[in-house]
């Protein structure tokens, strides 16, 4: 599982290593560390923003580990939505219920519409709607296009995806 | 110098063509060993005949071949009775019965001819059976100007990329869909507009149907599917969206977030439905243009684009599949 992490460590030298140690003895893997020696906090630490691939169950002995290193933990968790896809939908997109569209997609758990635009030209045309929906894996954003397109075939909306850059 | 008879079925804008190119490129083709004769030339009204060859000049000018047919026999008939090595059939396409194209190809193949088309109906309806007769009679049934008109794809995948595993093949297979889809972009106004331009320009139909609806790019994706997937599927198969639907604000909510909105086939998901396809992907072409991408094992994937319809681009397909013909039998005469 991907988990994310924001920490802050103190202005002295050798900080970052400390940081690191108890990934490595979790075997934890690095898939990305991002490290704002700029960008300092009020307090004067660093915030540093770790993203690793690990197992849940590991995560209180990395963050104990690490506290126990002097090191704040402000942040850790699932990175959940990683893949993001975007749709559009035309038809009567609000008359027939948006709410109940966005909520379908939101209440998978494993997908979200994060931004929504409409644009309605006239009381009884077809209205069109922009859908940028996120998800926890490409899996999920198939299974949130395949929610949509049931949506679409049942209030008789043209559902338009984006094609894919490969073949699946 | 290898002497072909070749028989030319149908004479509407793609006969026209063919009769052109064929007399333009004599020299070329000489030049490659290779002499096309166009000894006969039939539409509804009759036949023009000439066992040493027409003149092109002479019936170019014609509309119909009315006023200058030197005898009265037509289709089926004409094929089956004029001793040629080879038909090109060009007439009007249908996706439901596939006739008349289907009898006339079914006739020259059975009768040992090799058949070039730029006829969708006879493939979609019954391509299998096609692709049988011609090898229990082993002559070649060669249709690169169905799909795509002459953008190279047919012979691109079977030959260029012959080692190849193909995964899947996506494009925007109907220009006037394509020309609909980008003017109402560009300028934001509503379909109805968009199409009666098309109509005005002569590129769409007084009933546009077939090709807005999807069905036009639904026979291609049969084609597609059974030629180059060995799918064995018939347009019932497909299952197609075209573009009535969509709306100048679709396109310009897709525009805003870096996509433009296209009719697109897909095989073998077996699909046609208007995509988002983002602005900078090669497949997003404008206009009239086709375009497909072929998505390869070893090549990755591989994008084409070119003139999807028009007389002499329809021919020069047409003419490439001939000339593969007899490059290929050069080819086995070899080995």
């Amino acid at each position: 599982m991907r988990l994310s992490m924001d920490l802050e460590l103190q202005d002295v030298p050798g900080q970052l290593l400390l940081a690191l140690q108890p990934l490595k003895e979790n075997k934890a893997n690095i898939i990305s560390v991002v490290h704002h020696r700029d960008r300092k906090t009020p307090r004067g630490t660093i915030p540093v923003r770790l993203v690793v691939e690990t197992d849940r169950s590991k995560l209180d002995t990395i963050k104990n580990q690490l506290k126990n290193s002097g090191i704040s933990v402000v942040r850790a968790g699932e990175d959940r939505f990683i893949e993001a896809v975007s749709v559009v939908l035309v038809g009567h997109v609000l008359d027939s219920d948006l709410g109940d569209t966005v909520s379908r997609i939101d209440s998978t758990g494993f997908a979200e519409v994060m931004d929504l635009a409409l644009t309605m030209p006239g009381v009884n045309e077809p209205s069109s709607a922009y859908l940028k929906i996120r998800a926890t894996g490409k899996t999920e954003i198939q299974k949130a296009l395949g929610i949509l397109r049931e949506v679409g075939r049942e209030k008789k909306l043209l559902v338009i995806e984006p094609i894919e850059a490969e073949a699946v | 110098m290898r002497d072909v008879k070749v028989s030319l079925v149908g004479y509407g804008v793609v006969g026209h063509g063919v009769v052109d190119v064929l007399n333009r490129k004599k020299k070329m083709l000489r030049e490659m060993g290779l002499s096309l004769k166009l000894i006969s030339v039939s539409d509804h009204t009759g036949t023009v005949f000439a066992e040493d060859g027409i003149n092109a000049e002479k019936i170019l000018g014609e509309r119909t071949l009315q006023n200058v047919a030197t005898c009265s026999m037509k289709g089926k008939e004409a094929v089956s009775a004029i001793d040629s090595d080879l038909v090109i059939e060009v007439t009007p396409t249908n996706i439901v019965h596939g006739q008349p194209g289907l009898g006339h190809m079914e006739a020259a193949l059975s009768s040992g001819k090799h058949v070039v088309t730029s006829n969708k109906g006879p493939l979609v309806v019954s391509y299998g059976r096609l692709k049988k007769l011609a090898e229990d009679n082993g002559v070649m049934l060669k249709f690169e100007a169905t799909v795509g008109g002459t953008m190279p794809l047919i012979s691109l995948v079977e030959r260029t990329l012959g080692g190849n595993t193909i995964y899947g093949i996506r494009g925007i297979f109907n220009g006037t869909c394509n020309y609909i889809l980008t003017r109402m972009a560009e300028e934001g106004i509503p379909y109805t507009h968009a199409l009666s331009e098309a109509q005005d320009l002569g590129m769409a139909e007084a009933d546009p149907s077939y090709d807005v609806e999807g069905v036009d790019t639904a026979g291609k994706v049969v084609i597609l599917a059974n030629a180059l997937f060995d799918m064995n599927i018939k347009y019932s198969d497909v299952d197609v969206i075209g573009i009535t639907g969509v709306t100048p604000e679709a396109l310009a909510l897709a525009r805003k977030r870096g996509y433009v909105i296209k009719l697109i086939g897909d095989v073998p998901a077996l699909t046609v439905r208007p995509m988002l396809v983002p602005v900078d992907s090669p497949l997003a072409v404008a206009g009239t243009l086709n375009s497909a991408a072929i998505y390869t094992d070893l090549s990755g994937t591989i994008t084409v684009t070119g003139l999807g319809a028009g007389s002499i681009e329809t021919a020069s397909a047409i003419l490439t599949d001939i000339i593969s013909i007899y490059r290929t039998k050069r080819i086995d005469a070899i080995f």
